[in-house]
């Protein structure tokens, strides 16, 4: 009686588990780790217009990998640029101000002058009008 | 704040006009001297390369206004971003 209780909540328990894995598996995809890797290693970076960039030499799979990122993100931007009432560019560079903010020092992304630099513990140089 | 947004569109206008001061006059006047032997005025390319801002029509007004939509959408697709 016990002993089949406690399967049935351990049953349950598990069940629960996987249900909430499924669920949140489509907003916790995570950085491919080739993606993740050319981040930390500086070869790609974050640019002002809300696209990737490539910092320092990259051989043809990081160039085609940056292309594919930056196809993906311009769908996204267009999609909710039109449900916003936005322009494709405007909502590429506000994307762009955040996830110039959210590098991590060691990332590279470009600042207001189009150079690159390196993030550090300090804020980064974004544009003036970035919120 | 606003420096970034004008410097360049300025400059370039101001070197236009420049451009066009001096050296527009001085080959009119030089084809008026030379009696119209040469016909041709000669534009020359600036050695540096023109840069056109095109994020330059972008508000900030803007920008605040999609920044939280823009937020969503960075958190919702962190493959890509």
């Amino acid at each position: 009686m016990t002993r089949s209780k406690l399967f049935a909540k351990l049953g349950l328990a598990a069940g629960g588990a996987v249900a909430l894995a499924l669920m949140a598996a489509p907003a916790t995809a995570q950085r491919d780790p080739a993606y993740a890797a050319a981040r930390a290693d500086g070869t790609v970076g974050e640019k002002m217009d809300g696209y990737l960039g490539i910092v320092a030499e990259a051989g043809e799979q990081v160039r085609d990998m940056v292309a594919d990122i930056n196809i993906r993100r311009r769908a996204v931007y267009a999609e909710r640029a039109q449900a916003e009432g936005a322009t494709l560019e405007e909502y590429a560079f506000t994307a762009g101000c955040l996830a110039i903010a959210r590098t991590v020092p060691g990332e590279y992304y470009q600042a207001p002058d189009g150079s690159w630099q390196q993030r550090t513990n300090a804020a980064p140089r974004r544009d003036p009008r970035c919120p | 704040m606003t420096t970034g947004k004008l410097t360049g569109p300025l400059c370039h206008a101001h070197k236009k006009r420049m451009t066009w001061g001096i050296t527009g006059r001085m080959i009119a006047m030089a084809a008026l001297v030379t009696g119209g032997l040469s016909g041709c005025i000669t534009l020359e390319a600036p050695d540096k390369p023109i840069i056109i801002e095109l994020n330059i029509n972008i508000t900030q007004e803007v920008i605040y206004r999609l920044a939280e939509d823009a937020g969503n959408t960075i958190d919702d697709n962190a493959d890509i971003f």
